[in-house]
């Protein structure tokens, strides 16, 4: 028993050890490469001032449209995000070398979905501030900053799953979210409900979607590992 | 993990669409080996190796290399082999030596800056080391991808056409490393389509034909 405990603490170790030095890989890769950090808060900006033009936004329906302009951005966004993750390591010849290494399917998965948890995050403050200045919401609130982080956290992982299986499909750009936004559309609305309660300054709904958010989290944080190892296996 | 045979593979099965590409194989491969597989184009040699470095699952089978079997210790066997594709399973963006270094911090190397060093040396690209890997020529690439494979000492090599993209020097050079591989007791196991590279080379010649592989008798 005792053994057992220290190699598992010794393989937790390991893995943790290999995930922090992809993410540092990915972070170095997206410094040289500027794929996400310029294009996508540029793409998610041009999309809050179409909402904004279209739904001729004045300030007595702002606190209505407000959520849906934000995660309408959030999830076009994202995408693109989500897209770079694995076309990077594809174009690159990096995954296969990642797949040769001695480390477990697992810690590759949780890598990607940190990093690309990283750079989402960077480009939703971007969005939450470019939104603040442009609809006069303080979109800063804790609760709706908890929120942002439990549903991109939810998304990056479901992302990163059908990331890996789309881009071993010929027209993986198209592929990514006819798959995917299915699967995320349930955390995505619990994220739009919450963002309406916190806007209009009523908590009720947030005591049933927050953990709808949570729980859809660590459903997906156990099983796409899972499903990740057998992806990615030829 | 020094067992009695570098590679042992038993019954091996694989079809691609219903087309039986290796079909009941049965392979040992002793330590010390330079073994040589040849074969026509779309014969299987490329995903025979595949699915000896755990890329590709075997229908059927079992696959032990280095003492590792496939399926309950495919993380130790990937630790023991050093592999060496058609890609140089490199990041265009980073230079040679954060290639290399990034690869021996997943191997848990202790000294990597050391390996990375001793294996730019023995391909020639100590030069190099600051260079990105998107302006290296193709045979330079290559070279990389050689040292990226040696940087963990591995017990088993896995060369899938080594020699393409390389000029004669660096074909030599190669030629060397893997002799010395050999004489420390290491395997090696190489396609290629050059009878030259194969009968100069070798210490042992199979040829993949039908999905089967056979000894070639020189």
């Amino acid at each position: 028993m005792w053994a057992l405990e220290i190699r598992l603490s010794l393989l937790m170790s390991k893995n943790i050890q290999s995930i922090f030095i992809m993410i540092k890989k990915d972070l170095l890769l997206e410094f040289r490469g500027k794929d996400i950090l310029v294009s996508v808060p540029i793409f998610g900006f041009l999309l809050i001032v179409l909402f904004n033009f279209a739904l001729d936004v004045s300030p007595n329906i702002s606190n209505h449209v407000a959520p849906g302009i934000l995660w309408v951005s959030f999830a076009f966004a994202g995408i693109l995000t989500m897209n770079r993750a694995f076309v990077r390591e594809l174009e690159q010849g990096g995954l296969e070398g990642l797949l040769l290494s001695p480390i477990s399917r697992d810690a590759i998965f949780i890598s990607k979905v940190l990093s690309s948890c990283l750079f989402m995050f960077v480009v939703e403050i971007a969005l939450l501030l470019a939104l603040t200045i442009m609809m006069n919401i303080w979109m800063f609130s804790i609760v709706l900053v908890v929120t942002v982080l439990l549903t991109t956290l939810g998304f990056t992982t479901l992302g990163t799953l059908f990331s890996a299986i789309a881009v071993q499909t010929r027209s993986r750009e198209v592929m990514l979210p006819i798959l995917f936004f299915p699967m995320v559309i349930p955390i995505l609305i619990a994220a739009v409900e919450v963002t309406s309660e916190v806007i209009a300054g009523q908590f009720i709904g947030i005591g049933k979607w927050l953990p709808f958010i949570i729980i859809f989290d660590a459903l997906f944080l156990l099983i796409c590992p899972w499903l990740f190892g057998t992806v990615m296996q030829e | 993990m020094m067992t009695q045979k570098a590679v042992i593979v038993n019954d091996l099965c694989k079809t691609y669409a219903n087309a039986p590409v290796l079909s009941r194989v049965n392979v040992e491969i002793d330590w010390g080996e330079l073994v040589v597989l040849f074969g026509s184009n779309g014969a299987g040699k490329t995903t025979f190796l595949r699915v000896l470095s755990t890329r590709v699952r075997p229908d059927n089978g079992t696959i032990t290399v280095a003492g590792y079997d496939s399926r309950t210790k495919p993380n130790e066997l990937r630790r023991s082999i050093g592999v060496v594709g058609h890609q140089g399973l490199l990041y265009d963006d980073l230079t040679a030596s954060e290639n290399l270094k990034f690869y021996a911090r997943m191997y848990g190397l202790k000294d990597v800056q050391t390996c990375v060093s001793r294996c730019l040396e023995l391909v020639g690209l100590e030069s190099k080391s600051g260079s990105k890997v998107r302006t290296l020529s193709h045979g330079m690439q290559k070279r990389l991808g050689i040292a990226r494979a040696l940087l963990h000492d591995p017990m088993v090599l896995l060369l899938d056409e080594p020699e393409s993209g390389l000029d004669v020097y660096s074909r030599d050079n190669l030629k060397e490393i893997l002799f010395k591989w050999i004489e420390r007791g290491r395997t090696v196991v190489m396609t290629t389509h050059s009878v030259d590279i194969g009968s100069g080379w070798a210490t042992r010649t199979l040829m993949l034909s039908g999905g089967q592989i056979n000894d070639v008798q020189t």
